[in-house]
This record gives C-alpha cells, structure tokens and sequence, in this order.
C-alpha cells in the first residue's frame, strides 16, 4: 500500500453523509474536504451532533458516503466493495473508542492479538506483537488481566495497543477520553504523545480540550462543516507561572 | 505581589517551625515544580523582608555564622501566627472573573468597534495555548507530584474557560442576540 507522492496518507473532497429525506433530510457531514498528512495528530472538535463522529466514522470506512470522496493511502474507500474494504479496515486503520470496547471475556493480551489473528498472523507472532505492544502503553504487568480488572484509564490504553496492532497508516480515535477523569486522560495523552513522536498519524474526534491543545492542527466542526482551522504555535512556558495564580 | 511570594504562604510554611530563606525556597520549588521556575532567589527574601517590616515574623542571626542574608531563622510572631489562622479560614477564591472579557465583547457588539466572534476566537487560540504549555508540562511531571496536581488545576480552570466560550460563541452567533444595550448584532 503506497502513501501518495505529497504526504497526504488521508483525504476527502466534497466528503457528504446525508440521513433522512425530503424535509426530515439531515446533512450530518456537509462536503468536508480533509487532508491529513503522514504522522501528523489532528484534533476534530464540535459540539454534540456536529457531524464529527460521522466524518470519523466515514473516514474510516465504517459508514458508505451519500457523496464525494474519501482516500487513504490511494485507495478510495467510497468505490471499495465490502470484503476489500473490511480487509483494509483490519490492516490499515487502527480504531479507538470511547467506550474502549474490549472484549469482556478475554484477557488485555487477547485482546490486544485479536486484530493480528485475524489478519493472518501466527498465533506465536500475534502474541510476541501483543507482548511488544502492552509494553509500550505501559501494561506489560497486566497482560493477563480481564478487562474488568483494569481501570478506565487502563483498559483505553490496551485499546490503544490494540488498535496499534497491524501497524496502522491511521488511527481514528472517536472520544478517546469521554469516559476517562483527569488522571486517566493524563495517561492516554503521554500515549497519544508518544505514538506522535513516532510518526504514527493520528485522527481524534473529541469534545476534550487538552486533547486539541496538544494536537499540531485543530478542525472546529458545526453543522456538518469545517468552520476553523487552528495551527497552535508559540507561546511560552514562562507564563506558567502567572497562569497558576504566581505572578514573579 | 510584584517581586515576592504571597506573603500568606510564606507564612503558613514558617509555621511548622523556624526556617532559613533557602528552606523555604526549596519547599516552595517542590510544591510548584515548573509552575516556579520563573521565580528568581531573590523573591522569597523580598517578602520575608516585607513580612519582618510588618512584624509578622522575626528574625535572628544564628550566632558565630559569617552574616549573610540566608542565614537568617525566620520565625512566626503571634501577629503573624493569627494572619496564618484567618488566612486558613478565608474562602475567597482567586482567579481572574470573567466579567472584564464579558464587557469587552457587549462594547465591542454596541460601538461596533469589532466582531464578537472575532474576540472569541482568538481569545480561544490564546486559552489553548496555555492549555497546550500546562498539558506539556503535566505530562512531564511524575505521577502523584504535587506539582502535577497544581499544573491539573490549572488546566481544569482553562478547560472550563473554554467552554465558556464556546457558549460566548453560541451567543453571539445567533442571529438577533443582543448586545447589552438591546442593539441587535448587525456586524
């Protein structure tokens, strides 16, 4: 699978997602045109009903478009008939969820093999990839607990290791942290920052601003329509002070 | 409190016993963390000066050390030991109310000297910012660091700063919102 020639491993023209009809018709995603490139984080964020999981959910070939298209890495997922594009969902695009949705009765390891398993792996190599990656989110002491052992912040990271787990051009993250307190998201933000500094490109759909502070863009979303684009740079860290009340 | 610490914090740390200057630097650095990296040496010893022209704390010179200013024991008088207690039993709350960026927007919106929205929007930009340098700051702290806790603090205020806005924004958008002089929005 080749990334196109200028960097841009993810695109949209005109991208329309459209539910309803006649009077009742709802444009939940209005001719979005999105480029993301390689190892960049974009941060997506709007309030309730914007359309923003929609475009996610569109982006990564979870729901068929009502028009326009959508790429990723050359492949239009908008002409893909169903068995290439459930190939390419499990090989290519890593999913996050704010629900984490772990399989209950497997434990973080399984969990985390499964995506490799069903691409293909050997059990032994879906292991040694599963042992590699709970590592990395900093679980490897709990790769052999069920999900219902591990705290909210915990089982968002197995999540993530698991959405790692093909190698992914392009995880999608839909709400990351909506169900995280604020330690738990401080976790999931150190992981998203890691993946960053390794060139892992990142989508986030989020209501979170600590999330879209630490993105390198931020896409303000209403009514189906990208209404800003925000590049945060500059600033600096002396003004921590005065920030936390400390004038010096 | 230009130059110095709140002196009430000073204080408070004294209370636990006597203290040189650098004692209660070092104390201070630990509690802040990279919150404090902006103070200089200087700023504690500005306000023990001020604290001791006030006479709320007292100072003695350990006997037979070369006189320099860190070798000064500060120490609590009964003055300053009731200001910690009133101190301690105040509710007050600081923080900057939102009241000035409120009245910027309605005049702004009645002379229509400019968009609200305008405002907004880069106000925004500004709060993100800061939340993008604590966030980095927090995600460097190690896990249960007083200095992390200070840094969530700080980022839960401008978080709830931000949504703020976005109501500001929600207001302002709305085609027929009124500016405080009942002028509809016509920008």
């Amino acid at each position: 699978m080749n990334e196109t020639a200028n960097g841009i491993v993810l695109r949209s023209r005109g991208l329309t997602k459209t539910f309803g009809k006649g009077d009742g018709l709802v444009r939940a995603v209005d001719e979005v045109d999105l480029d993301v490139a390689t190892a960049e984080t974009v941060a997506i964020m709007g309030p309730s009903g914007c359309g923003k999981s929609t475009l996610l959910h569109l982006a990564g070939g979870l729901e068929r478009p009502s028009g326009g298209e959508v790429t990723l890495a050359g492949n239009r997922l908008d002409q893909m008939g169903e068995r290439a594009l459930a190939r390419l969902r499990r090989t290519a695009i890593g999913f996050v969820f704010q629900a984490f949705h772990l399989i209950d009765e497997l434990t973080a390891r399984e969990n985390v093999e499964l995506p490799a398993l069903l691409a293909g792996s050997s059990p032994r190599a879906a292991r040694r990839r599963a042992t590699e990656l709970l590592d990395r989110v900093g679980l490897a002491d709990r790769a052999a607990f069920l999900p219902a052992a591990l705290s909210g912040g915990q089982r968002q990271r197995v999540a993530i290791a698991r959405a790692l787990s093909n190698d992914p051009l392009v995880v999608l993250a839909d709400e990351p942290t909506g169900n995280l307190d604020s330690a738990a998201t401080l976790e999931v933000l150190r992981l998203f920052d890691d993946l960053r500094s390794t060139g892992q490109t990142l989508v986030i759909v989020t209501h979170d601003s600590r999330i879209a502070a630490t993105a390198d863009r931020l896409i303000s979303m209403r009514d189906g329509v990208f209404v800003d684009e925000t590049r945060l740079s500059g600033g600096t860290r002396g003004n921590l002070s005065a920030l936390a009340g400390l004038e010096g | 409190m230009p130059g110095g610490v709140v002196q009430e914090v000073v204080l408070a740390m004294l209370a636990k016993e006597p203290s040189h200057g650098y004692e209660l630097r070092a104390r201070l650095r630990d509690a802040l963390g990279p919150v404090g990296e902006a103070m200089n040496a200087g700023q504690i010893y500005v306000t023990l000066g001020r604290l001791e022209k006030a006479a709320l704390v007292s100072a003695e010179r350990e006997p037979g050390l070369p006189d320099r200013p860190d070798r000064k024991v500060y120490a609590l008088t009964p003055a300053g030991q009731q200001r910690v207690a009133s101190w301690l039993a105040e509710v007050t709350w600081p923080g900057p109310a939102p009241v000035e960026f409120h009245l910027k927007l309605a005049a702004a919106a009645a002379g229509r000297l400019a968009d609200p929205l305008t405002i907004v929007d880069a106000q925004r930009r500004e709060l993100l910012r800061m939340l993008r340098d604590t966030q980095r700051a927090a995600m460097a702290e190690p896990d249960h660091s007083a200095a992390g806790l200070l840094l969530e603090g700080v980022a839960l205020r401008l978080q709830a700063d931000l949504r703020w806005l976005e109501a500001c924004e929600q207001y302002w958008i709305t085609p027929g919102s009124q500016s405080y002089e009942g002028i509809p929005r016509g920008l």
